[in-house]
């Protein structure tokens, strides 16, 4: 199966990786559209969330980690020694299982990304920050209360913060590792559709365990199975006739 | 499975439940009560021992002033110590009191900065090998005797001192420096516990953002740990408050004001310790040697009590 698209920020080819002697992920080739919302599907130890570490280097901190291919980010290969993982990470935001907003005020937690990279500017900071909070439909639960700790926030909350710190930096990609797993259905409802805002202006690639989230929200799923991408395909495809058996097994509750 | 339900079975039908429930209850008098009442007297006899020192400590401690007139804002303040004097003694104990507080505030402006940077170290720089080799460092140096650590002071610093930088050698400088290496391993101990404690996923958060490892931990790491790095602070300055014997092998023990960094000067547990010996039990001198341990104790109290602020103020 290959498939060629124009328009792609991450195009991904022959991606293997190792956890010292175990392969985790094998051979991978991943194309990721700009501007939409791609879905990783399977089952635990699969390598789903090993995959998505890959694409901002996250996976650099586990130690022993080895990879070889290439991971090409808007033409320019990141497993390249010279990458710049502050420039990458800049553009590639993450967001992590549970939200983990630092011990700051809610203000200090979003304008945390724009300060490192060297805006100290308190009015130019302000307008990044309301305007994050607003893309995450979170400005007006907080406005009143910009610099309360963020961590009196609820679950929900904290998490749409993350995303907003995230989005402070001006990324064109966010990486989602399995965003509303510690989450109750609303706050994870809230979630999804700020998902389907988001889409319009950022490449969204979401790692998930709940199959009906990806349907949802995703323009493409992938079903990763054992470090291997079994399949990549529109979304309703998968979802309606797969091209794998293996996917089918899986969507369909036979395993995993 | 089916062997072991008979036997409950068996024994079901051929005990009644209330026998059952009588024997049982002998067992819980062998092994409950007695292992409740072992426990409770540890207890017991550790808070009657503070109770009873801190008695002991402050009806002697007050006694100079209640039985012997002297008063306490001549001790707390004055700066004539001569409890000897037959005519007309003097109890003013500041030049000690301003001792005590100076030499540990100075050993914790040295200490703090070494362990905590010793602490970062090793959970964030190098948590492999540097923890390897700073771990047995930091035990051995709880290790050594605070008398070695005095002979030790009195052999290479002072001379170097006297040398080096002028004046007596006994000073301030020497105490407080011989004070900074003992309380090293407390402030890096607790401060490594406090860093290592804190979630990997404020790290990955930062580090996501495209943080650099000195802005992760500058930003995010330590103003998140930043209570429990005073309470480190904190333990560390108790123990400086309270060392003695190795304070007072460099310190010189005078009983006039320090008026340079240089000057040798006295604490409050050098002059008890050095007095101790030559003053008769219910004395004046000796009575207020106890009132200044009266003051030491007080200001255990004290460092406990902010560290309790301080931990409860504890973020995370």
């Amino acid at each position: 199966m290959v498939l060629t698209y124009t328009n792609e920020i991450f195009d991904i080819n022959d991606l293997n990786l190792w956890y010292a002697d175990h392969h985790a992920l094998k051979s991978i080739h991943f194309p990721i559209i700009k501007k939409e919302v791609t879905a990783i599907i399977g089952p635990s130890g699969c390598g789903k969330s090993t995959f998505i570490k890959t694409l901002n280097l996250m996976i650099k901190m586990v130690p022993n980690v080895k990879m070889s291919g290439e991971i090409n980010y808007n033409g320019k290969n990141i497993l390249n020694s010279k990458m710049d993982l502050v420039e990458l990470r800049k553009n590639v935001g993450m967001v992590f299982q549970k939200g983990n907003p630092f011990p700051q005020s809610i203000f200090d937690n979003v304008a945390y990304g724009p300060r490192i990279h060297g805006i100290t500017k308190r009015k130019h900071l302000e307008e990044i920050v309301i305007k994050a909070l607003m893309d995450v439909a979170l400005w007006d639960e907080v406005k009143d209360r910009l610099n309360a700790p963020a961590l009196g926030l609820s679950g929900g909350q904290q998490q749409r913060l993350c995303i907003a710190r995230a989005l402070a930096t001006k990324p064109d990609v966010i990486l989602m590792d399995e965003p509303t797993s510690a989450l109750d259905p609303i706050s994870t409802l809230a979630i999804e559709e700020l998902i389907l805002e988001l889409k319009e202006k950022y490449t969204i690639v979401i790692v998930t365990h709940n199959m009906q989230q990806a349907a949802r929200v995703s323009d493409k799923t992938a079903f990763f199975l054992m470090g291997e991408l079994i399949e990549l395909d529109e979304t309703s495809k998968i979802f309606s006739k797969p091209e794998d058996e293996r996917t089918e097994g899986y969507i369909t509750g036979r395993f995993g | 499975m089916t062997y072991f339900r008979g036997v409950i079975f068996f024994m079901e039908k051929l005990v009644p439940a209330k026998e059952r429930l009588l024997k049982s209850q002998k067992n819980w008098m062998n092994g409950e009560v007695r292992g409740k009442i072992i426990v409770f007297i540890c207890a017991i006899i550790m808070i009657s021992a503070t109770i009873a020192i801190t008695i002991f400590l402050g009806t002697k401690g007050l006694q100079s002033f209640i039985k012997n007139g002297v008063s306490l804002i001549e001790f707390l303040t004055g700066k004539q110590w001569n409890p000897s004097d037959q005519a007309k003694p003097q109890y003013g104990a500041l030049p000690f009191i301003f001792g005590s507080f100076t030499v540990t505030f100075l050993a914790a402006l040295i200490a703090a900065p070494l362990g905590i940077g010793g602490a970062i170290f090793m959970t964030e720089i190098a948590p492999s090998w540097g923890r390897k080799i700073l771990q047995p460092v930091i035990e051995l140096l709880v290790g050594i005797p605070s008398v070695v650590y005095g002979f030790i002071g009195l052999t290479v610093l002072v001379p170097f001192i006297r040398v080096h930088f002028g004046g007596l050698g006994f000073s301030l400088l020497s105490g407080m420096i011989v004070l900074s290496i003992m309380i090293l391993p407390t402030i890096t101990t607790i401060a490594t516990d406090a860093m290592s404690s804190l979630p990997k996923t404020l790290r990955e958060g930062s580090y996501a953002l495209g943080a650099t490892r000195w802005q992760t931990i500058r930003k995010v790491l330590i103003p998140a740990a930043i209570p429990s790095l005073l309470t480190a602070i904190v333990l560390g300055m108790a123990r400086a408050f309270g060392e003695a014997l190795a304070v007072q092998m460099v310190i010189g023990n005078v009983k006039t004001m320090p008026h340079s960094i240089l000057d040798a000067s006295g604490t409050l547990t050098t002059i008890i310790t050095l007095n101790m010996g030559y003053t008769t039990f219910g004395s004046p001198e000796n009575n207020i040697l106890w009132s200044m341990g009266l003051l030491l104790l007080i200001m255990s109290f004290a460092f406990i009590l902010l560290i309790r602020y301080l931990s409860s103020r504890r973020k995370i």
